[in-house]
């Protein structure tokens, strides 16, 4: 990869750096978008130190990383930032961030929520539709020259009148929600409190709302309390008609208990973009067809990307500038 | 009315036929190995046709039948039947509209996610097992794109308010323009491609509709644009279509219809921007039971004298 240590060297030394342990992907596509008059990018992994005696060398001084989900910011990385006060993600997840340590330090962290809603409603939408009307597995079998060899393809189910269990109603889970009321879609929620000014049914955990769903979509962040809160429990009440789409996080859902579920056919099927232990996939969902698998990209087009890019630069220019930050995450 | 025969000319739906089967003497056509023999048997017991989206009843069906009183599709399009024939000799037409208008609506807003957001790709990816790390692929963004329809019937008027809900802006064109909608008008259809970056074919089949999506509207929608097809194969002119597709002068299609089904050009097969799919636009486990309902319905309305449920002729 291009060495840009040159870029920022000729320009002023004076330039406040800010950490990247390993780049985001926003950083990768669009490297250009983080050039700035205001800081200047210390990559890290583009030293052949290990990572601790490259922070000791050169990161005493720097007041900002930006990390993303393969670098995360832990206590034991936090303590090699002695002047660390803030964290930048280019995501809308804060789980690779250790929060606790951030708030316990006064350290700031911003993230990229609300860029990042649309284009992951629309996948999730388009997941539910896919494994509800079988989109992807008719394709292949049209590509597979079955059509003609074994006639027409097995009936999906109506999306209409379906009832709908959002889980967690921020800024993805109301981009679905808008969405889906669109189809006829009666939609139901569960997040961590209830919401007064929102028109659908509030249900105060995941296993009562999955009990009067026919289809879960979790939209929620990842925390101590909503790590495997999908499990066979509630993969069970939902039933064997129901249909769980997950584009949050992996660690939400018990995959191995999922998985199960999956193959004796205890649920109906799934719309996946995030797994435990990405890249890695359970190898058991590749011969269902009642399955939709995608990447972790439900929300990788270029106007996301463009617009987080600005983001985490606006947070940054308004960090060194001395002004508000403009996506601060909220300790509650 | 066990004695009334009823003429299926394909199979459809084996709760259709079922029910059928209790009411009428039905007559499986696709079962029958010398068709004019049959026909020339049976023709005078033969009072009802059964058609669907593949075969009806076009005029040498309807002339050799003297008895035919009613034939009843179980389907919303009729470009399978001659309505001119069934006209001139008193014959009832009934079909199946609004019970699919949702499904198929739904599908072509799937499509459409599918063909942008490479859903299907995607899944493909998966399953091979080549998914690593630092995998970064962009995709095309739907939310906000220029949603334009040929047809603003049921199907159509369904289509735009899903896509609303995505703030895509909503054009049409159709024979006349609807001055009570508020969605802009193009009173030709590559005036309407040239303006949208997804075009949806949502109207009947009929003479002005054959291959309503030819060469022009195609290099108008261009190598962005996406053809969403949830009409008929005719609607488009498949060999251009598939041309523009494999040489990239058209963005992405997402196809729920063929020409000549179940043959889907193989030059398809390959491509990542196409998304193609056997005929399933209202095919719903719901769907098809309301629609088999509508058909024994308007049958058995027919046959005792009772107002039609969905007459077309």
């Amino acid at each position: 990869m291009e060495h840009h240590q040159e870029r920022s060297d000729h320009r002023s030394q004076d330039l406040p750096q800010v950490l990247v342990i390993k780049p985001p992907p926003v950083l990768t596509l669009f490297e250009d978008k983080f050039i700035s008059s205001k800081f200047q990018l210390l990559k890290a992994w583009e030293s052949t130190l290990p990572l601790d005696q490259f922070l000791t060398n050169y990161a005493g001084s720097v007041r900002a990383v930006l990390c993303s989900g393969a670098s995360p910011i832990t206590a034991d990385i936090i303590r090699l930032l002695p002047s660390l006060q803030l964290v930048i993600t280019a995501s809308a997840g804060v789980n690779h961030i250790d929060l606790t340590e951030c708030r316990r330090l006064g350290i700031a962290v911003t993230n990229a929520a609300g860029v990042f809603s649309d284009d992951g409603a629309d996948a999730a939408v388009g997941l539910l539709i896919d494994v509800l009307r079988k989109v992807s597995a008719a394709d292949r079998y049209v590509r597979n020259g079955l059509w003609p060899a074994k006639g027409d393809y097995a009936l999906g189910s109506k999306l209409g009148g379906k009832r709908v269990g959002v889980v967690g109603l921020g800024g993805f889970g109301s981009a679905v929600a808008k969405r889906l009321e669109a189809f006829g879609c009666t939609v139901l929620y569960n997040s961590r409190t209830q919401k007064p000014s929102v028109p659908y049914p509030f249900y105060s955990t995941v296993l009562e709302l999955a009990a009067d769903s026919d289809s879960l979509i979790i939209c929620c962040g990842l925390t101590a309390e909503t790590r495997h809160m999908i499990n066979r429990e509630v993969l069970l009440v939902l039933g064997k008609q129901g249909v769980i789409v997950n584009i949050a996080r992996g660690a939400i859902i018990n995959e191995k208990e999922m998985v199960e579920c999956l193959v004796r056919g205890e649920i109906g099927g799934a719309g996946l973009d995030v797994f435990e232990n990405e890249p890695n996939v359970p190898e058991e969902l590749f011969g269902l067809d009642n399955v939709v698998l995608s990447p972790h990209r439900v929300v990788f087009t270029p106007e996301s990307f463009v617009a987080a890019s600005e983001l985490v630069v606006g947070n940054l220019e308004a960090f060194f500038s001395n002004k508000p930050l403009l996506s601060p995450v909220i300790y509650e | 009315m066990e004695s009334i025969g009823v003429l299926m000319v394909c199979p459809m739906n084996s709760y259709l036929e079922h029910e059928l089967e209790k009411r009428f003497n039905l007559f499986r056509f696709w079962t029958v190995p010398e068709k004019s023999a049959f026909l020339a048997t049976n023709k005078n017991s033969i009072r009802a046709v059964v058609g669907n989206s593949s075969a009806g009843a076009d005029a040498e069906l309807i002339e050799v039948l003297p008895k035919l009183e009613i034939v009843a599709s179980f389907s919303v399009g009729l470009d399978k039947i001659d309505l001119a024939k069934c006209k001139e000799k008193g014959i009832r037409v009934t079909n199946t509209p609004d019970v699919l208008t949702d499904d198929v609506a739904d599908l072509a807003i799937g499509l459409m996610l599918a063909v942008l957001r490479k859903l299907c790709e995607s899944d493909r990816y998966v399953r091979s097992g080549k998914w690593k790390k630092g995998d970064y692929r962009l995709t095309t963004k739907f939310t906000g794109k220029k949603v334009g329809i040929i047809g603003l019937g049921r199907i159509g008027m369904a289509v735009a308010k899903r896509a609303e809900a995505f703030s895509c802006p909503i054009s049409y064109y159709s024979r006349t323009e609807k001055p009570e909608i508020k969605y802009k008008y193009y009173p030709g259809v590559v005036e309407l491609a040239a303006n949208c970056d997804i075009l949806v074919v949502a109207c009947s089949l009929t003479e002005e509709t054959l291959h309503i999506i030819n060469r022009e509207v195609i290099d108008a929608l261009g190598p962005k644009g996406v053809l969403i097809n949830v009409g008929r194969g005719p609607h488009v002119d498949e060999p251009e279509l598939v041309s523009a597709l494999v040489e990239r002068r058209l963005g992405g299609a997402g196809l729920d219809v063929f020409e000549h089904e179940p043959e889907v050009p193989e030059e398809l097969f390959g491509l990542d921007n196409v998304v193609l799919l056997p005929h399933v636009g209202s095919g719903t486990v719901e769907t098809r039971q309301a629609m088999a309902d509508l058909v024994i319905g308007n049958l058995e309305a027919h046959f005792l004298n009772r107002p039609l449920l969905t007459p077309v002729v």
